[in-house]
């Protein structure tokens, strides 16, 4: 594993998400109250690019680094769990007005006292890892 | 210069979220920032208390270095790459937030009223922003990615579980926004 190459594309994807406004707080109220096009500019614009490259890879049997033919892997077809724990998910979103990626990109940008909010979504995900076997 | 000072359009910064997306894959990984919690929960020993944290977590370790990465990237944006223009958000929105007690953002990334550390030593600011944490945690675990594992990969990759899951934040995030902040705030 060579690890610059991965700390890069992080620096890239922090700088893109911080100039995009995509980790405001208020860019992400706005969207929920459809007041702007931006940040669904964004997501949608993203997809369709990441929809062209990968059938591209695909259809040119490009490989990875590594040698091996590019495939994604199919995420799991468990549809309640995607539904319900989106929901969850959601609900945090809007009011952190921050996901994973941004969260950690908004300590960087010098707003620290995110790390409370880093803090608890790992006490989510642990008691998500003791509660999981009796989800739905 | 301005080009780059200035916020970026929609136009370049989404092609570019799907760059880094693809960069991943090349380098045979998926992209996904949820999956890091719970890398760091078996790093910090969970895996001895139950066994979905139970996995070598070394294997891994390449999505830290993501995370680091995006960490210097935040750094890098506000300190060297950005002017002082205030963020250009709907003057709805913010007319409606200013309903709830929150100021303008100027060029503020988050607002002062719930992130600042006057603003947490109010523990009702401070429950709002564990619970908040909580459930981002929980959910993204349980639906299997966030936004960069469902709503960028999983929907450039067709997967229709993801496109559930993205329905899903969207059930969240509007119950949120327009049922429980007038509550909330």
């Amino acid at each position: 594993m060579k690890a610059i190459k991965f700390l890069f594309t992080g620096i890239f994807f922090g700088i893109v998400l911080t100039k995009s406004e995509a980790v405001s707080w208020y860019r992400i109220v706005e969207m929920f109250r459809f007041e702007s096009f931006h940040m669904y500019g964004i997501i949608g614009s993203a997809v369709i690019t990441g929809v062209v490259l990968l059938q591209l890879s695909k259809r040119f049997k490009m490989n990875t680094t590594e040698g091996n033919p590019i495939a994604l892997p199919e995420k799991a077809k468990l549809y309640k769990k995607a539904l319900f724990g989106g929901s969850i998910f959601g609900l945090g979103w809007a009011l952190a007005g921050a996901c994973p990626g941004p969260m950690f990109i908004l300590f960087g940008a010098g707003y620290y006292s995110i790390s409370i909010v880093i803090l608890a979504s790992l006490l989510g995900t642990f008691v998500y890892g003791l509660v999981a076997h009796k989800l739905p | 210069m301005d080009y780059i000072l200035n916020p970026w359009p929609w136009f370049v910064s989404g092609p570019l979220i799907a760059t880094v997306m693809f960069l991943l894959v090349s380098f045979g990984k998926t992209f996904g920032m949820s999956s890091n919690l719970r890398t760091l929960c078996s790093i910090g020993g969970a895996g001895k208390i139950t066994s979905f944290f139970d996995f070598d977590w070394k294997e891994h370790q390449w999505n830290l270095w993501v995370v680091a990465g995006s960490i210097i990237g935040g750094f890098i944006a506000v300190q060297f790459l950005s002017n002082t223009a205030a963020i250009d958000i709907n003057p709805d929105t913010l007319a409606v937030l200013a309903e709830y007690g929150f100021a303008a953002p100027q060029n503020n990334l988050v607002p002062a009223e719930l992130f600042s550390l006057e603003a947490l030593q109010n523990p009702y600011n401070l429950t709002l922003l564990i619970l908040a944490g909580f459930m981002i945690g929980f959910g993204t675990r349980y639906a299997g990615g966030c936004t960069s594992g469902h709503a960028i990969t999983g929907l450039s990759n067709l997967q229709l579980p993801s496109l559930i899951a993205v329905i899903g934040f969207f059930i969240g995030g509007l119950l949120m926004t327009h049922v429980f902040f007038p509550f909330i705030f």
